[in-house]
């Protein structure tokens, strides 16, 4: 009963997302609306943490293969990734190694001047 | 054989689960980014679906349920968001330094890339937002004269490779702090690094929950520049 009480307010702001989709024509999700929503709503105290805490966590500690049909649609793509296989797995790779590396790096860099200034 | 898995629901979602459950347990037992459980659910499933001649719809058919919990999923990530707010107070300036950069690194190495290999101006447009969560990079695409269904292979490529490399990638770069650790996974491979950053640890997956967010919408305005240079 707790999961179902919990689930049913995370769908609430999913719905609210989407509506704020509809209103606002942004290229953004409605998940991300709705992310920023929840948050609002737990700053504000409209939401309490333990109203929801429990389905959260455990829809996020089973998020991983709710990506897989998405990627299992990368077999109807074979045909127009052939073309540009190699220079479009090289782009991703190096791109990735490139952008992972340059953030960490950055962030690290800025927490690490902020931690010496505060000595 | 085919006709009946073509007209049964709880084949696509059977499949998937039970897949993912196939490479957890072999990355349990042989350690290696190359035994990811996503990635060899994916080696896994689609040689099934193209032996038993089942179309990519059919399998969507069951797998759509799983896929629909997403949405509520990502929703949940502002509660570990939540619960490191004092951490996020802390560091804002680190965290949006970090984020910015990222999103810059990112859209200069597409562009150097596409250029170096000569690639045209529509390709270029579509890999644009390969580091981005799905749903804003397939309408930034379109927005910008791209293919959006080559955007989302590139954004799932992109993801798979943070999900298996993240961890080494982060030891490559001495990455140690787990704000920026989980800053630089969520804006290099967005939901999809998400995932790994969570298993890491809270900081960590809360970092990368909101760089999807933040990455993301710093890529809808930095893209519109971008899409000029090629």
């Amino acid at each position: 009963m707790k999961y179902l009480k919990q689930f049913t307010i995370i769908l609430g702001v999913c719905l609210l997302g989407e509506a704020l989709r509809y209103v606002l024509p942004l290229p953004v999700p409605a998940s991300v609306y709705g992310l920023v929503l929840m948050l609002v709503f737990l700053l504000t105290g409209l939401v309490k943490l333990d109203q929801v805490e429990s389905a959260a966590d455990f829809l996020i500690g089973i998020m991983s293969p709710m990506f897989i049909p998405a990627a299992v649609g990368l077999m109807d793509q074979f045909s127009s990734l052939r073309a540009i296989l190699l220079p479009f797995f090289v782009i991703n790779f190096v791109g990735l190694v490139i952008t992972l590396g340059v953030t960490g790096r950055v962030t690290q860099f800025v927490l690490k001047r902020e931690k010496e200034e505060r000595k | 054989m085919s006709q009946l898995i073509q007209n049964c629901a709880s084949f696509g979602l059977f499949l998937t689960l039970g897949a993912y459950l196939l490479g957890v347990a072999l990355n349990k037992r042989f350690k290696s980014p190359l035994t990811n459980p996503l990635l060899l659910s994916l080696v896994i499933i689609i040689p099934v679906l193209l032996l038993c001649g089942v179309d990519y719809d059919a399998y969507y058919e069951g797998a759509k349920y799983i896929s629909f919990l997403l949405t509520p999923a990502t929703v949940s990530l502002a509660i570990p968001l939540y619960r490191q707010l004092d951490k996020l107070k802390k560091h804002f300036k680190a965290i949006l330094l970090g984020i910015c950069s990222g999103v810059l690194a990112s859209g200069l190495s597409i562009f150097a890339l596409c250029a170096l290999f000569g690639l045209s101006h529509t390709d270029y447009v579509t890999l644009l937002p390969k580091s981005v969560t799905t749903a804003i990079g397939m309408s930034l695409s379109a927005e910008l004269g791209g293919v959006a269904a080559l955007t989302v292979t590139a954004i799932v490529i992109t993801g798979i490779l943070g999900n298996c490399l993240a961890v080494f990638l982060c030891r490559l770069f001495r990455i140690t702090e787990p704000v920026a650790k989980g800053i630089a996974i969520g804006t290099a491979s967005h939901a999809l690094g998400t995932s790994k950053a969570i298993e890491i640890g809270e900081v960590e997956g809360a970092m990368s929950g909101l760089s999807i967010a933040v990455a993301g919408l710093l890529t809808v305005a930095a893209a519109q520049v971008f899409a000029m240079l090629l």
